[in-house]
């Protein structure tokens, strides 16, 4: 703590950066807070529950805080990943912004608890993560903690629905997303939704109903999906901001399972390997094409 | 596909079950393969409604989400073979796509089978009446698709 709180100082010192975006106590557990003093840097804390991907700050859609100055931003393994990805899809450059790493043993699935990491308060995005150790970060703090506990209960999870009848999982599927109220909390706060305009705000023509009804819930949910295959880091910030809960990790990590299985690509943090969709091989396979 | 053929198709909706089938199919290859089939005269089933788009590239998977939504009950995508795109490399990037969507699709209870992809070419006039004579009896076995068009009804939130 006292580590990051010092660098934090250092490069606001230095003028390296104009502000930290980090963790600090919050009313409600613990919240983003952007540091541009010593005194608020002082605030800054890394703990379990800071669960928040502050990667997504650095979207270009962002223009209030692109506004702010360069900014370095404490992340996760998993919150690197985006920000690498932000890189490899020509969104933002590597020397835009400065990346504070923090070794990671798992975070709570509610950034308002206090318990320890354990496989009932886990988040389920935690278990069988490989990136604890973000390896493009500009500096890396903290001892690492020992990994998450448990297994994915997501993996569990999508075993089930992929046992169901295609019926069983329509209806499922459809009273998910007819809860959605397409408040677009999922979008906002995904670090990889950086499109400028996004096309479920186009109204000419409209490709995507945007009356909250079961069928333009579905078109935006498989949308999103599709458009997330081979970016989505699996933070599950979209999922955490919901309103309504609907569990859209479950959509996301098997859009990433097919690309891994199909494409061989698993998303990293390494900005030089080239996303799979923009890119194609010769030999892909086309075994549902006649 | 002709306006007559189009109101033979309405015409026909109300009695037995009759597929309506939009296909979504490339400039290049396809769709010149479909004229083909047409001024060669190879009979076909007359469910079909073509949308010539530059390339398979250019086929968003939203188009096969706005045709169910319309009430389409089977859809088609074809284009070019592998090697053959004119633009070198769309129906590559194409492939992947639908890839991917046609699994989005089956995970969340779509039948994958409402949707027929295909490369046919400009020479392959047999070939595209092959593709929609089998996939409108694919669709018929399937039967309507209305659950879909109709989910505008299954909503609590509010419309
Ligand atoms: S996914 Fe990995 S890096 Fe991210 S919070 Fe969980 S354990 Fe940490
Ligand atoms: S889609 Fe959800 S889980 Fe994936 S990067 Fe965006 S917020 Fe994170
Ligand atoms: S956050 Fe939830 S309710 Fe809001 S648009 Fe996304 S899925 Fe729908």
């Amino acid at each position: 703590m006292q580590e990051l709180r010092e660098l934090a100082k250092k490069l606001l010192a230095e003028g390296a950066v104009k502000v930290v975006v980090g963790y600090a106590e919050g009313r409600q557990g613990v919240r983003p807070i952007f540091a541009a003093t010593p005194e608020d840097a002082d605030k800054l804390i890394f703990d379990p529950r800071c669960v928040q991907n502050l990667a997504t700050y650095l979207s270009p859609r962002r223009a209030h805080v692109a506004a702010l100055g360069k900014l370095a931003v404490v992340v996760k393994g998993c919150d690197a990943m985006a920000a690498a990805g932000m890189i490899r899809e020509a969104q933002r450059k590597r020397d835009d912004f400065v990346l504070i790493g923090v070794r990671c043993g798992g975070v709570l699935a509610d950034p308002r608890a206090s318990a320890a990491v354990t496989e009932a308060t886990v988040a389920a995005r935690c278990p069988g993560c490989e990136v604890r150790e973000p390896k493009i970060v500009d500096h890396l703090l903290g001892p690492l903690p020992p990994a998450p506990p448990g297994a994915s209960a997501l993996d569990a999870r999508i075993a089930e629905l992929d046992a169901m009848t295609p019926e069983e999982r329509f209806a499922f599927w459809t009273s998910e997303l007819a809860k959605c109220v397409r408040c677009n909390a999922c979008r906002e706060i995904c670090p990889m939704c950086f499109c400028v305009r996004c096309v479920c705000d186009k109204s000419q023509p409209q490709w995507i109903e945007s009356s909250p009804h079961a069928r333009g819930n579905l078109a935006w949910h498989m949308t999103r999906a599709l458009h997330q295959a081979g970016r989505c880091v699996g933070c599950g910030e979209c999922e955490r901001a919901c309103p309504v809960g609907i569990p859209l990790s479950l959509l996301n990590r098997k859009v990433a399972r097919v690309v891994a299985e199909r494409f061989d690509y698993v998303v990293s943090d390494d900005p030089e390997k080239p996303a799979p969709i923009g890119t194609y091989r010769l030999e892909d396979d086309q075994e549902f094409i006649r | 596909m002709s306006e007559a053929t189009a109101k033979t198709t309405e015409a026909k909706a109300g009695a037995a079950f009759e597929p309506r089938i939009a296909a979504f199919v490339c400039n290049w290859c396809t769709y010149t393969g479909a004229d083909l089939a047409g001024t060669s005269r190879i009979q076909m089933a007359p469910n079909v409604r073509v949308v010539r788009l530059p390339c398979t590239g250019r086929i968003d998977p939203m188009f096969i989400i706005k045709a169910f939504e319309r009430g389409a009950d089977g859809v088609i995508v074809s284009g070019c073979h592998p090697g053959d795109c004119h633009y070198s490399a769309g129906n590559y990037h194409a492939r992947r796509r639908f890839a991917i969507f046609r699994e989005i699709m089956s995970f969340i209870g779509i039948d994958p089978n409402r949707i027929t992809f295909s490369w046919v070419s400009a020479s392959e006039g047999r070939k595209w009446g092959d593709v929609v004579d089998e996939t409108v009896s694919r669709i018929r076995g399937l039967g309507p698709f209305a659950g879909y068009k109709n989910l505008v009804e299954k909503t609590h939130a509010g419309a």
